[in-house]
């Protein structure tokens, strides 16, 4: 029970960090435009394929730095001659290009790399179990995994609330006028803000793709539970997107891991029944099984009773 | 060093401004008075390119009409807006840093200079600028401007919803202001702070300048105050 517990709670957080260095990007971009970015997944789609690419040439590390690099560029070129020319037209039109911009970079990459599933693999000297307990290995590369986003965080942490880039950006996210005025170029610190997003989306795809697999509907996968956590933690807030990822993470693991289900309750509850009864399906349903919707159905808990999510003070 | 001419802005079809002609020199203080609604806050977003210019204007020679915020502020021209913008989740000290507009030049101001002259700043360091009084908010944005080494700064109603002794406060820190070689063009409605520190006033109505004057021609001038000034 306890290996268990200790694997589905390290597994948990592998996907809550992972989802933390996408939904930071994505929920920053919230802050500061006030759209949400449909196609943030997309780049993240775009940092595995990127990172495969560069590694079949040059191996896993100089993707690993090359890729964000160049998905980081890639957004910035689509906030300054997309996303700010459409802003003039309002929140839908920007809504209408990024949906839009998903599709395409869907696309693009199935033109290019084809629809297959790509064999990117993680690094041979990351292949070796990191520690062995109960029997039970946790790879390195899990480990890196982990490692990385913690990095990430602490980095995104110290710039945004320390550094004089970081109380910029805060004061733009509020009063992008007032900032200006003081002398500062709102549009560029912008830019720069929906690249670093879109680098660490990037990010996020080159270290989860030899895991999760790299193949054109990643960015599906991933990008719906994405909006979810982005608005479970409250819109714009750094510090929900990082409690919601790690929540849904480890909900989403402990689920997984998992062995009880309906006919566990019902036998607790003292009830049973008849195997041909119509609605057999549900009453021997596992948790396990239902794992993939907890998400959405932690969404729905939210915004009945939290519709400003968990951190957020957005009432507009 | 500012030099408006011929100024119009249109909010909308709104013709706000219709004609706006003045100008201020090296380390003056020259007030903009006029009742609400005349375009004097207008005309400062409109210098400050917040609202689309149509006419000239020329600071330090050269033309800023048409120009970026972020690029008229860096040619040395500050502005402490009327609703004052006090960033509420920074502190005194960020929102200070926030005013500089790089680390690396060291301008006629700093940091602790500005907690010596004003000590209640200073032992609020690291309080939030939310919770500060409207005084202290009115001081602290004022030496946000300061901190970017502005050659003139343009304020709109500071004094608005102050006590009396903040209000004289905000006349001490204008003088010195002044002293220090900085032009400043003060946008007020309330005559007793623009006569006891200006050294020449504008009055404002319909969008235009319709008197141009000392504060002592302005004390004599009865019909004036009371056609464009007084309620």
């Amino acid at each position: 029970m306890l290996e268990v517990f200790i694997f589905a709670t390290l597994n948990g957080l592998v996907t809550g960090l992972l989802l933390f260095m996408l939904a930071s990007g994505l929920t920053l971009i919230f802050s500061m435009m006030g759209v949400l970015n449909f196609a943030h997944a997309s780049f993240y789609m775009l940092g595995a394929y990127f990172a495969y690419s560069i590694s079949l040439q040059f191996g896993f590390w100089l993707g690993l730095i090359f890729a964000p690099l160049i998905v980081g560029c890639l957004g910035a070129a689509v906030e300054r001659y997309g996303l700010r020319r459409v802003h003039e037209s309002g929140h839908v039109a920007e809504l209408v290009f990024t949906f839009g911009l998903a599709f395409l970079i869907e696309e693009a990459i199935q033109f290019f790399w084809g629809p297959d599933t790509k064999n990117y693999q993680s690094p041979d000297i990351l292949d070796f179990p990191l520690f062995t307990l109960f029997g039970q290995e946790f790879s390195a590369y899990r480990g890196f995994m982990i490692g990385v986003s913690v990095l990430i965080f602490i980095g995104l942490f110290r710039v945004l609330t320390r550094s004089r880039i970081g109380i910029i950006i805060q004061a733009a996210i509020t009063h992008p006028n007032t900032v200006a005025n003081l002398g500062h170029n709102v549009p560029l610190i912008f830019m720069g803000v929906f690249g670093v997003g879109t680098a660490l989306a990037g990010l996020a795809g080159v270290i989860a793709g030899p895991v999760l697999t790299t193949f054109p509907g990643m960015a599906i996968v991933l990008g719906s539970i994405v909006f979810v956590i982005v608005v479970i933690g409250g819109l714009g807030s750094l510090a929900g997107a990082f409690i919601a990822s790690l929540l849904i993470g480890l909900l989403q693991s402990y689920a997984i891991a998992s062995d009880v289900g309906m006919p566990d309750l019902l036998n607790f509850l003292g009830v049973s029944f008849e195997r041909d009864h119509p609605l057999n399906d549900l009453w021997t349903m596992t948790l396990p099984q239902i794992a993939p919707i907890l998400p959405f159905l932690l969404l729905v808990l939210v915004l009945i009773f939290r519709p400003t999510g968990l951190m957020g003070n957005r009432e507009e | 060093m500012l030099e408006v001419k011929d100024l119009h802005a249109y909010y909308g079809k709104s013709h706000i401004l219709q004609g706006v002609n003045f100008n201020v020199q090296q380390g003056e203080i020259v007030s903009l008075l006029g009742r609400n609604g005349v375009g004097r806050s207008t005309t400062v977003k409109t210098i400050m390119g917040e609202v689309a210019p149509e006419g000239s204007i020329k600071f330090k020679g050269e033309e800023i009409a048409g120009k970026k915020s972020f690029e008229i502020a860096h040619l040395g021209l500050g502005y402490v807006p009327e609703n004052r913008d006090i960033f509420p989740t920074l502190t005194v000290r960020q929102n200070l840093v926030l005013g500089m507009k790089s680390t690396k030049s060291e301008g006629r101001w700093n940091i602790e200079e500005m907690f010596k002259m004003f000590p209640n700043l200073g032992e609020r360091a690291d309080v939030h600028g939310g919770v500060l009084s409207g005084g202290e908010q009115q001081m602290l944005c004022m030496c946000r401007t300061l901190m970017g080494d502005p050659d003139m700064i343009m304020i709109d109603e500071p004094t608005e919803g102050l006590a009396p002794k903040i209000v004289e406060q905000v006349a001490l820190l204008l003088q010195e202001i002044a002293k220090r070689g900085v032009a400043i063009l003060l946008v007020e409605q309330k005559l007793s702070i623009a006569l006891k520190i200006s050294h020449r006033l504008y009055v404002m109505g319909h969008g235009k300048i319709v008197y141009e004057g000392t504060p002592d021609s302005l004390l004599k001038a009865n019909e004036i105050r009371s056609e464009w000034l007084e309620v």
